[in-house]
């Protein structure tokens, strides 16, 4: 790690009087750490916003709920609220990384965890993203796991997240405080495409702090599922997934949401694929189709174009299972 | 390798190992309270290793991928190597040292000794401080959910079975 002066904030105020230039916010600490570790990041001060009162899980009017940035993703994963009303939420977070990071991984912190692209992590590779302009070492080098939605010619890293795939579905919205007052931002506008610009990732501005993430109310969430797919049962990140959910009534599909995490530059929601299930029964050919569409636009490199197929076949076993359910 | 034979392989350039300022951390470690001053860069993982000589909790991967350092902070299991002791300020920490009663081993320790849970050991204490945090979270009662829950644990012997045996043991589910 590169030296840092560290600052444990009492509250939200002097979290941000703190984060100058340079700075980083640490919440559970598993991906910065990481990263400092790595030099990838190096930020000169580091503050500590674990004494923030953002660590709650609120009803909200309607039956949305609203999670504080400091809630852990175990705490979240397991909330009856979480679980009753979003199962497909519940399900994603307790798909990622292990239960002791979940015990440390916050909501903020997982909505701002960068890629897992190998040479975004390797200082001594060329990567846009870690340093604009050097270029992609991924385009013509190892690209089994990266991107083939989203992409552009100068990054195809993939976003890793889970949760934010069930938040893109859930179409989420993330709270922020910064200097110039607060604002709400739709999660689905809050990851940016890497266009000519793979450095910039998200709608954060400078100093911004995260305070919580609002998921307004879907009745037919309750009819949801989060398939993953990765390269062992469990501890991996994806190399597919679908957060889905069915509004099914009278043996047809009056709504429907999708989102695929694995194959995306971003938590992707694919609205495309929505509308050709809209007034079709549940079955395979409806979710075949569906499939279909949402992956008409992938655009493979050397080593990742068997995550086309893949990608379908995990949304039809997630559109199945919801289907499925009582 | 000598101190010396690893100042020889050093490369010249290295940044010099300071930081502009300290951390002055409060920690209870396995009920004794402690006090550290100390470069902010370091990780609960090398203090509890380099700093309080606490060798039982290991150092597998420093970035998270395998779970060997794994200690419980608050009563929640955790990765040492990725939580920054600085942030650990006031909390209480358990690690292996802290699990057995003088002489009288932790039903968890006991269990792996009888179901054959380890090999050459390296992973054993991330396993057992995993498995008695795993006592207190909702998990599930076969023998495959208590795998995933222990998925963040990597054995390279492949102890796995005597693994999951001595966790299933110790909540009853066998034998
Ligand atoms: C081995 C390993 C495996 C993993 N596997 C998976 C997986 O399968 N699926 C998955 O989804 N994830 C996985 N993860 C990633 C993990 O989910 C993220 O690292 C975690 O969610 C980040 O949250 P954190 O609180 O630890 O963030 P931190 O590391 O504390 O912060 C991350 C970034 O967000 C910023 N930040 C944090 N909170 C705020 C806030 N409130 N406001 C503004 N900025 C903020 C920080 O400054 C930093 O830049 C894995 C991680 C590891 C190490
Ligand atoms: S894919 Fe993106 S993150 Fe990976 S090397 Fe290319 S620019 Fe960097
Ligand atoms: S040493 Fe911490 S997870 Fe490997
Ligand atoms: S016993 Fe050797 S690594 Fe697990």
């Amino acid at each position: 790690m590169d030296p840092f002066r560290f600052v444990a904030a009492a509250d939200e105020h002097a979290a941000r009087a703190a984060a100058s230039a340079g700075a980083r916010y640490l919440a559970g600490g598993t991906t910065l750490v990481d990263l400092m570790k790595l030099h990838v990041e190096r930020p000169r001060t580091v503050v500590d916003i674990n004494a923030l009162p953002l660590t709650e899980i609120a009803e909200t009017p309607g039956g949305g709920v609203r999670v504080g940035a400091l809630v852990r993703n175990s705490d979240m994963a397991h909330h009856p609220l979480i679980r009753a009303r979003f199962p497909l939420l519940s399900q994603a977070l307790l798909a990622g990384a292990s239960p002791q990071i979940r015990n440390m991984a916050t909501t903020g912190g997982n909505l701002l965890q960068r890629t897992r692209c190998y040479y975004f992590r390797d200082t001594s590779a060329a990567c846009n993203k870690r340093e604009p302009g050097s270029g992609c070492s991924a385009l013509d080098g190892c690209n089994r796991i990266h991107a083939v939605l989203g992409t552009s010619d100068h990054c195809i890293a993939t976003h890793p997240s889970d949760m934010c795939v069930a938040l893109a579905a859930l179409d989420a919205f993330v709270l922020l405080s910064g200097p110039r007052g607060s604002r709400v931002v739709p999660l689905v506008e809050f990851h940016l495409m890497p266009g000519d610009h793979p450095e910039r990732e998200t709608a954060i501005e400078p100093g911004e702090l995260i305070t919580a993430v609002d998921v307004p109310p879907l009745g037919f969430a309750t009819r949801s599922a989060y398939v993953k797919v990765r390269d062992r049962a469990s501890y991996a990140f994806a190399l597919a997934s679908a957060a889905v959910a069915l509004d099914l009534r009278g043996g047809e599909i009056r709504d429907a949401r999708i989102a695929l995490g694995g194959v995306a530059t971003k938590p992707w929601r694919a609205r495309e694929a929505e509308r050709t299930l809209v007034g079709r029964p549940p079955d395979a050919a409806s979710f075949r189709a569906a499939a279909d569409a949402a992956l008409a636009g992938a655009r493979p490199r050397a080593h990742n174009g068997f995550k086309i197929e893949l990608a379908k076949r995990t949304i039809v076993r997630a559109l199945t299972r919801a289907g499925a359910m009582a | 390798m000598s101190p010396t034979e690893l100042d020889t392989q050093a490369p010249p350039f290295a940044e010099p190992h300071v930081a502009d300022q300290t951390a002055d951390v409060a920690l209870i470690v396995n009920g004794r309270a402690l006090r550290l001053v100390i470069d902010p860069r370091v990780t609960l993982l090398d203090a509890l290793r380099e700093h309080l000589q606490l060798t039982g909790t290991k150092k597998g991967c420093d970035h998270g991928q395998c779970g060997a350092c794994t200690v419980h902070v608050g009563g929640r299991r955790v990765l040492s190597c990725l939580t920054l002791a600085a942030a650990a300020q006031g909390q209480s920490i358990t690690t292996i040292e802290g699990l057995a009663e003088s002489d009288r081993l932790h039903p968890m320790q006991q269990a792996f000794i009888d179901c054959d849970g380890f090999q050459c050991g390296y992973c054993t204490a991330g396993q057992i401080m995993s498995a008695v945090a795993l006592l207190q979270e909702p998990c599930g009662p076969d023998d495959d959910d208590v795998r995933e829950s222990m998925s963040g644990n990597i054995c390279r012997c492949g102890a796995y079975p005597g693994i999951v045996a001595a966790v299933q043991a110790v909540r009853g589910r066998r034998r």
